[in-house]
């Protein structure tokens, strides 16, 4: 599959994290063998929200803190397409927080990837709601004075059906996270450790480095409580997939949903004039 | 003896009371009896308590607006409100329960019934306002075989012991009301009219989400919020049948998004939202201009700012929908005033979004939604209805340079092209651009668009003659009040030009407003922005305006009185 695309101008600056996270997506996606075609890209606002422009396919690059509402409707919609949404943690937990917490409960069959940089990019060094406490910048001069988002326990104690974290330091293990996270039925967030090499001069690629360890090989993400405990670890921050849960059911499939879904997008307002007109007809 | 042709029945009862079931059960058997029926409600704002009336008018000719007058008022509850008390007058009926000690009213005529006692003989409380139903049968000398079969058709859900209670009040009431009748020497006469039973009897909520099913809505997501959460229920009830997806999305801007997302991947979506909830939507309704996406938005009018009156009627939003999300790019506004208006716009709705590629506003208002009348069965073949999706190919530009602005729209998975969306401004692909030049040629391309929808703009409607020298304007919900008043006041002078868009507005209107010497434009808001518009767009002046805005309709008598005062 080709993903690449030729002579484009990419808006992100040397060195930054999107780089790598575009690599091992557009990777994954070559290796899963999905069709560009087949695949829509969703997105807000944001410096990693441009990523749908520099690889070839789909997209729906919507409003800042926004692209979980419409990836949703769009899976519902044509259940055949394969969605992942792409935005920053600006985007996602910040302006689109009350998005993230209803688009896990509804549990559509989506893939969420949140380039987490713990700074905002393109508004020039803000702090964001991943921010570490005490994080100096133009505007929290005093350094950041709220709890940091934890978007991975926020998740596992809605019992999101997948959470991973990935490091986009490493893209080998990125990629194998994103494509678990692709394959994966349900909603399935991936939140990636990104350096901004503009504003955060705090959390480098070194930092992340220092500062983050993989889950080991024994741990098994399939118990609630125990991926809390993983997601909560200060000290050191986990890398990896922490909780898997297989047994939902989709967004799409529940009871409501599934039998429209399994429709044709253009089979589903067909063929209803008879049963309409007995609706009218009723009136009377 | 009744001499009059219309007959106007208020019910008054306590939130809880049950007294939208009783209008209900009244309407529908009289229109199965072949009277013209048409019933409106206000309520407050509350589960349970305060004080709510539904009016009921029943008449030898079709009618469909609210009146002042009231012949009978039935109270489930004594508390008047002031609204209410003034509308009654020394010809009116007050039927009240025995229970009620210190009714005041003492110039009027005032009536007793055992609504309580009887009730409680049948086996509770519960069913004196069935009995109240009944007493109206009564009066209007129904057969009892008529509803008794209504009866068991509206209590199907519920046990047969149920069901026999039901029909034990109603027969209670029918004696209640003939000994009423017997005793003050009354009698109805209001003709029966054969042309009823082809008729349908329909609220405007069901006109609305009617139309929707008939225009290909196969997706809504919105947040409940009154008055605009019955469309999303009726669609909801529905969904099965017309497989719909429905989903009631965590807030307004979920739903917007979600609605455009469906646009997206093929469906016809919709939304249904009312004043605040709207607010919400508007950077949504601006992400729709810029990415040409087709959206419908029903949007519910109640009384502002802020919560103002939940439950009540106004239609102060037209400006919130013409003017909603930031930067420049057109719309489409509807606003129908009649059952059959609302079924065909909203059908329609659906294709000039399609067709466009904007977003397309049906303007309603609570009293609009929530009236019952009578009209004619709704057209299935009216309106043919068409996709405008197109087969993409190999080198597909979403956002195509046209003559007329228009680009072909594709979705993704259908044909050999990819499809790509930016709220950026962005190049015939879709992909961001900063190119200046370039921008000026998507603006200038977006708002031609709007060249095309002038020439499909619903013309307004002229009603009365057309040397007129007075010409009354309105727009919606207005419509049945103001032809009504006409009818009454009679005067070859004075026509009614009716419009169910108000935006883009019909190029030659202007032709109708400078025949007449005085102009008057009816709007149910305190500014007149119906008004404004026109001037804005027109440069004419209307010269005089006749508005409300107490969170109540127009009533005929009323409207009549200022629209004579002005002429």
């Amino acid at each position: 599959m080709d993903y690449d695309k030729k002579n484009i101008d990419i808006a992100w600056c040397p060195g930054c994290g999107d780089f790598m996270t575009l690599k091992a997506l557009k990777e994954a996606l070559t290796e899963l063998d999905i069709s560009p075609n087949n695949l829509v890209m969703v997105s807000g606002i944001g410096q990693s929200s441009k990523t749908p422009h520099y690889l070839n396919c789909n997209f729906f690059n919507g409003l800042h803190g926004r692209p979980l509402p419409p990836a949703t409707a769009i899976r519902v919609c044509n259940p055949e397409l394969k969605v992942i949404a792409i935005g920053g943690d600006g985007d996602i937990y910040g302006e689109g927080g009350n998005h993230f917490i209803h688009a896990i409960r509804r549990n559509p069959n989506i893939t969420v990837i949140v380039n987490n940089n713990m700074v905002y990019g393109l508004t020039k060094g803000q702090a964001s709601p991943t921010s570490q406490k005490d994080y100096k910048t133009h505007v929290q001069t005093h350094g950041a004075i709220n709890e940091p988002f934890n978007p991975l326990s926020i998740a596992i104690a809605q019992d999101a059906s997948f959470v991973a974290r990935a490091f986009c330091g490493d893209t080998e293990q990125t990629k194998e996270i994103f494509k678990k996270a692709i394959t994966h039925k349900g909603f399935a967030l991936t939140d990636v450790f990104q350096p901004c090499v503009t504003f955060n001069k705090v959390n480098t690629y070194p930092w992340f480095k220092q500062n983050t360890y993989y889950l080991e090989d024994s741990y098994l993400p399939n118990n609630r409580i125990k991926a809390f405990e993983r997601s909560i670890e200060a000290e050191k921050l986990p890398l990896g997939i922490f909780y898997i849960n297989s047994n939902k059911t989709t967004f799409e499939e529940t009871e409501a949903n599934s039998e429209k879904s399994k429709l044709h997008v253009f089979e589903r307002r067909q063929k209803r004039k008879e049963k309409l007109e007995n609706t009218i007809q009723n009136l009377k | 003896m009744l001499k009059n042709n219309d007959i106007s029945i208020v019910i008054l009862g306590e939130a809880g009371q049950g007294i939208e079931t009783v209008t209900d059960i009244i309407i529908k058997v009289l229109k199965t009896t072949e009277y013209n029926v048409f019933s409106c409600k206000e309520y407050m704002s509350r589960i349970r308590g305060g004080s709510n009336s539904s009016t009921i008018r029943v008449s030898s000719t079709e009618v469909s607006s609210y009146i002042d007058k009231i012949d009978f008022l039935i109270m489930l509850s004594p508390n008047l409100t002031e609204h209410l008390e003034k509308r009654i007058n020394e010809e009116t009926f007050i039927l009240y329960d025995e229970t009620f000690k210190n009714l005041s009213l003492n110039k009027f005529k005032k009536h007793s019934l055992p609504l309580t006692s009887k009730a409680q003989e049948i086996g509770g409380k519960i069913f004196s306002n069935i009995i109240a139903a009944g007493v109206i049968f009564g009066i209007f000398e129904i057969e009892i075989s008529f509803i008794e079969e209504f009866i068991k058709k509206s209590f199907s859900d519920k046990s047969p012991d149920i069901i026999q209670k039901n029909i034990q009040a109603v027969k209670t009431g029918i004696e209640i009301g003939k000994n009423f009748t017997n005793n003050n020497g009354l009698s109805v006469n209001i003709k029966k009219d054969e042309l009823v039973k082809e008729k349908i009897l329909t609220t405007g909520n069901e006109a609305v989400a009617l139309g929707c099913i008939a225009g290909g809505c196969d997706f809504i997501a919105s947040y409940p919020m009154s008055p605009s959460t019955e469309v999303l229920t009726y669609l909801s009830q529905k969904s099965d049948e017309f497989n719909i997806i429905v989903e009631q999305s965590e807030d307004e801007i979920a739903a917007i998004n979600m609605g455009l997302g469906a646009w997206f991947a093929g469906s016809r979506a919709m939304i249904s939202t009312s004043g605040g909830g709207f607010a919400l939507m508007t950077e949504g309704v601006s992400l729709c201009g810029m990415v040409e996406s087709p959206m419908v938005i029903h949007l519910a009018q109640r009384p502002g700012p802020a919560t103002g009156l939940p439950t009540r009627t106004e239609q102060a939003d037209l400006n919130l929908a013409l003017y909603s999300g930031h930067g420049e790019f057109p719309r489409i506004i509807l606003a129908p005033g009649t059952p059959e208006d609302a079924f065909y716009l909203a059908q329609n709705t659906f294709n000039l979004a399609d067709k466009f590629q904007v977003p397309v506003f049906l303007l309603t208002d609570q009293y609009m939604l929530e009236s019952s009348s009578l009209c004619s069965a709704f057209n299935l073949n009216q309106t043919e209805n068409k996709d405008s999706i197109i087969k993409t190919d190999n080198d597909y530009k979403r956002y195509k340079l046209t003559d007329d602005g228009i680009s072909p729209r594709g979705i993704p998975n259908y044909g050999e092209g990819l499809v790509k969306l930016d709220s950026d401004e962005h190049d015939e692909e879709g992909h961001i651009t900063e190119d200046l030049d370039l921008r000026v040629k998507m603006v200038d391309k977006r708002l031609k668009k709007l060249e095309s929808m002038k020439k499909e703009v619903y013309k307004p409607e002229l009603f009365g003659d057309e040397n007129y020298k007075t010409l009354l304007i309105g727009w919606g919900s207005t419509y049945s009040a103001i032809k009504e008043a006409l009818k009454v006041i009679n005067n070859s002078d004075v026509a009614f030009l009716y419009f169910k868009q108000v935006y883009p507005l019909p190029e030659n209107i202007l032709m109708y407003l400078e025949k007449a010497k005085n102009t008057i434009c009816i709007e149910n808001n305190a500014t007149g922005q119906f008004a404004s518009l026109i001037r804005q767009e027109t440069g004419f002046n209307i010269h005089h305006k006749i508005l409300k805005y107490n969170g109540l309709p127009f009533s005929v008598e009323e409207l009549t009185n200022k629209i004579n005062a002005l002429i």
